[in-house]
């Protein structure tokens, strides 16, 4: 019942945190965050269920 | 640190449903907010057709990236989404997410509440993990069309949020969009009603059994930064934690378990306040009651 707060835990939570933040930055560089913005600025058809 | 923040968890739920759709003017015209904001995921499941949302939906991003032919998987998406869940862990589903307020809400209702068993309960709970990998990543992902156009299939078939927070209001306010609504709409709104009825009588059924935004932030909720833990001079195996518990954890064992949403029912019910919650260094006892 010992939280995970050893060493490898840190290093582990750190390592995502940096894996996350590099995602991201990736996300940004490939224009992902204007797709984003394309597809939620507009009405999905398909979440509210008009597509048939 | 004693300190009564699991009190104002409602207050918090309802602050950030509002928060995320604050556009309340797109309520009443019948359209969406479309400024820059919506580029930002927010950390919930919170539909960005909603009149009223501000954000992007992580689950609708992550499928809008993966369906769309210049980019097969959207880093940024799972990006923020391993940001969240590293920092928050499932504190998200207990704290933030409108949807999974909307079902505590209806929870609340007067009526009797149904136990599921284990050997059903158990195996249900895996399903939440076959949506995020078939109807999120891998049908998005591979059923594409002759153009190489994918569909995102959880939003289209599965999310209930999308109907009550997207396809209701805009049902209701907007007669072109209106018009369009068939069969799909009313699959997804038999769906919702199911989610709704359920709701009643079993604590968070969505988010137990087919979130796969949930099931993502579980992933992480045995190393984020938002911990509980037990002090186990302190336990005295009196077994309160576990019968309080909305989600049915096996506590004090499994205190950070994937199914733990950090509702905090296990600290304020600890004679002993052996439970405490951890922010990094932070710590947060709550208050017996």
């Amino acid at each position: 019942m010992k939280r995970a707060n050893g060493g490898a835990a840190r290093v582990l939570r750190a390592a995502v945190i940096a894996v996350a933040v590099a995602c991201i930055a990736i996300g940004a560089a490939r224009g992902e965050i204007a797709t984003v913005l394309q597809k939620a600025a507009r009405v999905c058809l398909e979440c509210i269920g008009a597509m048939g | 640190m004693k300190k009564r923040l699991f009190r104002l968890r409602g207050w918090i739920q309802a602050g950030a449903a509002l928060l995320c759709n604050a556009y309340l003017r797109g309520f009443a015209q019948g359209r969406i907010y479309s400024g820059p904001s919506k580029a930002v995921c927010v950390p919930v499941l919170n539909c960005y057709s909603c009149p009223g949302a501000l954000g992007a939906c992580p689950i609708g991003a992550l499928q809008a990236v993966i369906t769309e032919n210049k980019h097969n998987f959207s880093f940024y998406v799972v990006g923020t989404l391993m940001l969240f869940g590293m920092l928050l862990g499932r504190l998200v589903c207990g704290f933030l997410c409108p949807f999974g307020w909307i079902q505590e809400l209806l929870n609340k209702l007067p009526g009797r509440k149904l136990h599921i068993p284990q050997k059903v309960d158990r195996p249900l709970r895996l399903f939440k993990y076959g949506v995020l990998l078939i109807f999120v990543l891998a049908l998005p992902m591979f059923a594409v069309d002759a153009f190489g156009l994918g569909a995102p299939w959880f939003c289209k078939w599965i999310c209930p949020a999308g109907t009550l927070e997207g396809g209701i209001p805009l049902a209701l306010t907007n007669e072109s969009l209106r018009a369009g609504f068939g069969l799909t709409f009313w699959w997804k709104l038999s769906l919702l009603l199911l989610t709704i009825v359920f709701s009643m009588f079993v604590y968070r059924p969505f988010c137990r059994y087919v979130c796969p935004l949930g099931a993502f932030y579980a992933l992480f909720n045995r190393f984020s930064l938002s911990q509980l833990q037990c002090d186990e001079d302190r336990c005295t195996s009196c077994g309160r934690c576990a019968r309080s518990c909305p989600m049915e954890v096996a506590l004090p064992r499994k205190v950070n378990s994937a199914e733990c949403i950090r509702c905090g029912k296990c600290m304020s019910t600890c004679p002993e306040s052996a439970i405490s919650f951890r922010f990094g260094r932070v710590e947060i006892k709550e208050e017996y009651r």
